[in-house]
């Protein structure tokens, strides 16, 4: 996709939760592991990755569980929606997506939100969750949406969450 | 169907523009009027035209890029350059729309969690495709496919192997990546075991590498290709 030029004031958020099916010392989840630091690599070098949500003294967010002790979170802020369009699809980390099912559940619910932020700002996981729900009870919309159907950015900087 | 469906159909009646148009795809990049009249072996003005016809049916883009190397007069200017359009041209009598179809299925197989039979079924589809091909080389397998090989990737340490410059589900694959990509990994992968095993070879190796603007499929190829 090509990238248009990150917007001044708006920065993209994206949250993304994973069911796992095996806690992730188990053998069976050594795909996945092994995966993880290559990739949390690939992102922080990728054109239009602002932010990660990294996990004090450690490498990643993986032993942080706050939807649960099984569900795996991911938050990051990106300059555009192509730029995170890019990374996930277009980049090894599609490969991880391939394989998604040997090591994780089907998530009833939306397992991935995208909203727009304030540039110069970060989400908190409660914020996540909350558009993961605003998601799975309204649909894509301005407030929650997805990288199949994306919204742009607010003309004016107002936010307000319903 | 709309009149510029019917019209791209059209230009493609002539079988001399049907030739350009399949020279101008195939090159894979932007080519010149004298270049293409060349390859063909007619006049450059008759290229012009034909290729000037098939860019207003849409079926190929106008760059305008100065080409280095030129000399004398007019060898400022921009040359006029010619390549296949993104634009998709599909013609189904009676109307069908299997892509709608598609995107619903895909759609199910995600909110089903059901990637795997996903997996399997492309994979046997495709060892069905490989067991009764006549392809005479899994070149010539993924170019009935209209998959559109060429070398590469140079990145590969012998610098063996293909890239798909096609992607057969192209809108699929940009609504659904994992979905279609698996999917189209699992179908080639199949048609590639099977092909060889129907010749005792061994099979060539399909992975996903995604890059913009082809198939995210890259072929290591053996020795019979």
């Amino acid at each position: 996709m090509s990238t248009p030029s990150p917007h001044p004031s708006f920065h993209l958020a994206q949250i993304n939760v994973g069911l796992l099916k095996e806690p992730l010392d188990q053998p069976s989840m050594s795909g996945f592991t092994d995966l993880l630091e290559p990739v949390n690599a690939l992102a922080d070098r990728s054109p239009g990755f602002v932010w990660r949500l990294v996990e004090e003294g450690e490498p990643d967010a993986t032993k942080m569980r706050p939807f649960g002790t099984e569900v795996l979170v991911n938050l990051s802020v990106w300059e555009t929606v192509e730029s995170l369009w890019d990374f996930t699809y277009r980049t090894e980390h599609l490969e991880l997506l391939r394989q998604r099912r040997d090591w994780f559940h089907r998530f009833s619910g939306a397992h991935l939100a995208l909203w727009w932020i304030p540039a110069g700002t970060v989400p908190t996981p409660e914020e996540g969750g909350q558009r993961l729900e605003t998601l799975r009870a309204k649909g894509p919309g301005p407030d929650a949406f997805t990288l199949r159907d994306p919204f742009d950015p607010p003309a004016t900087p107002q936010f307000s969450h319903p | 169907m709309d009149d510029s469906t019917i019209d791209a159909a059209r230009a493609l009646g002539d079988p001399l523009r049907r030739r350009l148009y399949n020279y101008v795809a195939d090159s894979g990049e932007e080519v010149g009027r004298g270049q293409a009249a060349e390859a063909l072996g007619i006049q450059r003005t008759l290229a012009a035209h034909h290729l000037d016809r098939l860019a207003e049916a849409g079926l190929l883009e106008v760059v305008r890029r100065k080409v280095s190397g030129r000399e004398g007069p007019g060898s400022g200017r921009p040359a006029k350059l010619y390549r296949r359009s993104v634009h998709e041209v599909s013609i189904q009598l009676p109307p069908r729309d299997y892509e709608l179809a598609a995107r619903v299925l895909a759609e199910a197989v995600e909110r089903h969690g059901a990637e795997e039979s996903l997996h399997a079924a492309a994979r046997e589809e495709g060892r069905r495709i490989g067991a009764a091909t006549e392809a005479g080389s899994v070149l010539e397998l993924l170019r009935t496919r209209g998959y559109e090989p060429e070398a590469g990737p140079e990145g590969e340490a012998d610098g063996s192997g293909f890239r798909l410059r096609n992607c057969p589900f192209h809108r699929l694959a940009r609504d659904f990546p994992p979905l279609a990509c698996g999917l189209n990994l699992e179908l080639v992968r199949g048609m590639l075991a099977a092909r060889a095993e129907a010749r005792g070879e061994e099979a060539a190796e399909a992975r996903l590498a995604p890059e913009s603007g082809r198939c995210c499929v890259v072929i290591s190829k053996n020795n019979d290709s």
